[in-house]
């Protein structure tokens, strides 16, 4: 009798639990009012990451220079790869700059269920919002570096006139766009995954290494030839470092089209995740 | 007629129990091919059988379960270990999904299964408030407008601006239930976080949920302090081994619950370790309250009659025999000794059959689970006796009258004893 007045029209419920929801029923309208949840979480972490450290936000700064001095001289100086006539030590700290933000985007969503599990295991908000505020932590500290980047680049104009930024300049956010995308797209399906297969995350970090060198970072497009050349442009990264060489240091072999093949990968990798990624938080905690 | 807020259908959940899958991308592949192909599991241990549905290894932890909360309810649910009310919170606070059934709400829920979730101990205190209280729904705004509610209800505005890692244990849950406390729902779920902090901060904790309810809003409370739950709860659910096995008044739950630890009734028969020389010998041991009924749990304070029932064997009469019985806290430390020597109750010749009786008037024991030794001597030497006898489980009872007890780790017996003020008459 109880039930009979349940279904009364006047009872509108607010939530409805149920065992499993439609692929479809992806509730993103969550995640718009969970925005303050999100901007607590970029701000915790750009908080918490420097605290008690005496250089502090400048480890954001010194990362990428020291990595980019490594390369030019091992890539540069010992191993002399091309760098298209560019200032190698420029050429790698481009290549750097827009890797490292791809790779924290992808690194650092793919444990999203594994380290969050104590967290969600006892409160309730779209799970989505840990991956979105990595990668928008991942933005900060890029932007950062994207400051460096352009310090040198500047000083480089001066010393050397060859060294021009062209318009595709403009198509600066579609790169970041694209390469948050896919490090979040690619990073959500493996922490999916990762909630039964546990081998996923021992192979993430080299995963990502062996990345790399299939995404032309330490070298230009220019230099691979024949066969090699088609696996590195069916790379989906690799039309965002070349055309970001081509918008800031005017240099690549690139066509840009190629970029919307990018785009349309980027768009597909985002919508499988995110189905895979809701089809699995409903249930995670109990296998995690 | 209040609204229903709450209706639960038909709700099931059922874990799988031991590995599931093989752990491995390579050993599921294995299985999933093995399966195609029609052969057996290759993972299967030997001496399993593969009945497909693997319906042994499968636990029902909510077993079609229905209900339904009205709006300012306070409704306690109370169970043992593994009963499922953890699972139900989980369930209701949206933390798993159930297998099958349903769950409408309306509102607001705000869920607290735990105190403190997301607190960075690198985080000053008030930068967790806010980021806390995001983690539990609120926005920016909603946790700024309550912020010097919750720091003055925490107690620790001296330390606001220091990184939590510096609190100490006390301070970190005052501040965490602060926030908690603070959310603005119609309905709140709490899972037994009153079983930390120290007692007055519990009481102050009892005391917010006490509002609370009398805002009109529903409360959901799951312990295993019943004199939290006789204080707080108007409505209470027995939750066991996944059913619902009582819902009504809270005083019924209570005495409900109290009454299914079922599986205590001793049977002494199979214990080989006795001492003595067995001309008597105890053959049942119970615990009963003033109305005689049998106890399988006792409340802390309350008053019950332990019997002894005991055979005479042989036909030698046996007079001035001594019945003790010896408490022993788990860690076998013994907690008192009793015999009827010490209160110059002499027995005279026993009876063939008849049970020795101690009553206790106020049980002095805070919940834990303790062990009753006893034993029978006439001249120094041993009739019967048997250490560890049975297990007395006490529960949380209302010792003082007050709904309080001290907590269990400041001391293993409960003092009855009053106060009061006298003022200095030389002044």
């Amino acid at each position: 009798m109880n039930s009979e007045r349940a279904l009364s029209p006047k009872n509108e419920w607010d939530l409805i639990i149920r065992p499993r929801r439609s692929w479809w029923d992806l509730r993103l309208g969550e995640l718009w009012r969970y925005r303050d949840l999100i901007w607590m979480l970029v701000w915790r972490d750009f908080v918490s990451q420097y605290k008690q450290t005496i250089l502090g936000p400048l480890w954001y700064v010194i990362q990428p220079v020291a990595t980019t001095v490594v390369f030019t001289v091992i890539f540069g100086n010992i191993a002399h790869l091309s760098t298209d006539g560019l200032p190698p030590f420029l050429f790698y700290l481009a290549g750097t700059t827009v890797w490292s933000f791809f790779s924290g985007c992808l690194m650092s969503t793919s444990n999203t269920f594994t380290s969050n599990a104590s967290i969600f295991g006892k409160v309730y908000f779209p799970r989505l919002s840990i991956p979105v505020a990595n990668v928008f932590s991942n933005l900060i500290s890029t932007a950062i570096r994207f400051t460096v980047f352009l310090a040198f680049l500047i000083y480089f104009m001066i010393a050397n006139p060859n060294i021009r930024p062209t318009l595709w300049i403009l198509s600066l956010p579609l790169l970041i766009v694209i390469m948050a995308g896919q490090g979040l797209g690619m990073g959500i399906i493996v922490s999916s995954l990762t909630t039964k297969y546990r081998d996923l995350q021992q192979l993430m970090g080299f995963g990502v290494q062996l990345l790399m060198y299939a995404t032309p970072v330490i070298y230009p497009l220019s230099t691979v030839k024949g066969i090699w050349r088609y696996a590195i442009l069916a790379n989906p990264m690799t039309p965002v470092i070349e055309i970001f060489r081509l918008a800031f240091l005017g240099k690549s072999t690139l066509p840009p089209l190629y970029l919307i093949y990018s785009t349309v990968f980027t768009f597909i990798v985002m919508l499988l995740g995110i189905l895979i990624f809701k089809r699995v938080e409903t249930t995670f905690m109990d296998t995690v | 007629m209040p609204d229903i807020v709450i209706s639960v259908e038909n709700l099931s959940k059922s874990y799988q129990l031991g590995v599931i899958g093989t752990g491995t991308f390579r050993g599921d592949l294995q299985r999933w091919w093995a399966k195609q192909r029609g052969l057996p599991d290759p993972y299967l241990k030997i001496g399993e059988t593969d009945d497909g549905n693997r319906e042994g290894e499968t636990l029902w932890a909510l077993n079609d379960v229905s209900m339904e909360v009205q709006q300012g309810d306070t409704l306690g649910i109370i169970g043992r270990n593994g009963a499922g009310k953890s699972t139900l919170l989980k369930i209701l606070s949206q933390v798993t999904a159930p297998t099958s059934g349903e769950v409408k709400v309306k509102g607001r829920i705000a869920s607290l299964l735990e105190v403190g979730t997301g607190f960075h101990p690198e985080l000053t205190g008030r930068e967790n408030i806010f980021l806390n209280g995001a983690i539990l729904g609120m926005n920016r705004e909603e946790t700024k407008r309550k912020f010097a509610e919750i720091v003055d209800f925490s107690g620790v505005e001296k330390f606001i601006d220091t990184p939590v890692k510096r609190y100490s244990s006390g301070m970190y849950v005052r501040l965490a239930f602060a926030v908690a406390a603070h959310l603005e729902s119609e309905i709140l779920i709490v899972d037994e976080v009153l079983a930390v902090g120290d007692a007055e901060f519990q009481k102050k904790c009892l005391g917010k949920m006490g509002d609370v309810a009398h805002e009109g809003r529903t409360v959901l409370f799951v312990s295993h302090n019943m004199a939290a739950i006789e204080n707080l709860c108007k409505r209470g659910i027995v939750l066991n081994k996944g059913s619902i096995e009582f819902i009504g008044t809270q005083d019924d739950a209570v005495r409900n619950y109290l009454s299914s630890f079922s599986d205590q009734k001793v049977s002494l028969k199979d214990r080989d370790d006795r001492m003595g020389s067995q001309s008597v010998r105890v053959t049942e041991i119970n615990i009963r309250d003033q109305k005689g009924n049998l106890l399988n749990a006792i409340q802390s304070g309350q008053a019950i009659d332990i019997c002894f029932h005991f055979e005479v064997n042989g036909s030698t009469p046996i007079d001035r025999a001594i019945f003790s019985i010896v408490v022993k806290s788990q860690l076998d430390v013994p907690l008192f000794l009793h015999h009827n020597r010490l209160t110059r109750q002499d027995f005279g010749v026993l009876p063939r059959k008849g049970s020795f009786i101690i009553h206790i008037p106020r049980l002095p024991l805070p919940p834990s689970t303790y062990y009753l030794t006893y034993s029978i001597i006439k001249d120094n030497s041993y009739l019967d006796g048997l250490n560890n006898a049975i297990q007395l489980t006490v529960i949380e009872g209302d010792f003082y009258g007050s709904g309080e007890l001290p907590p269990a780790t400041h001391g293993n017996f409960l003092l009855d004893a009053s106060w009061h003020l006298k003022a200095d008459s030389s002044n």
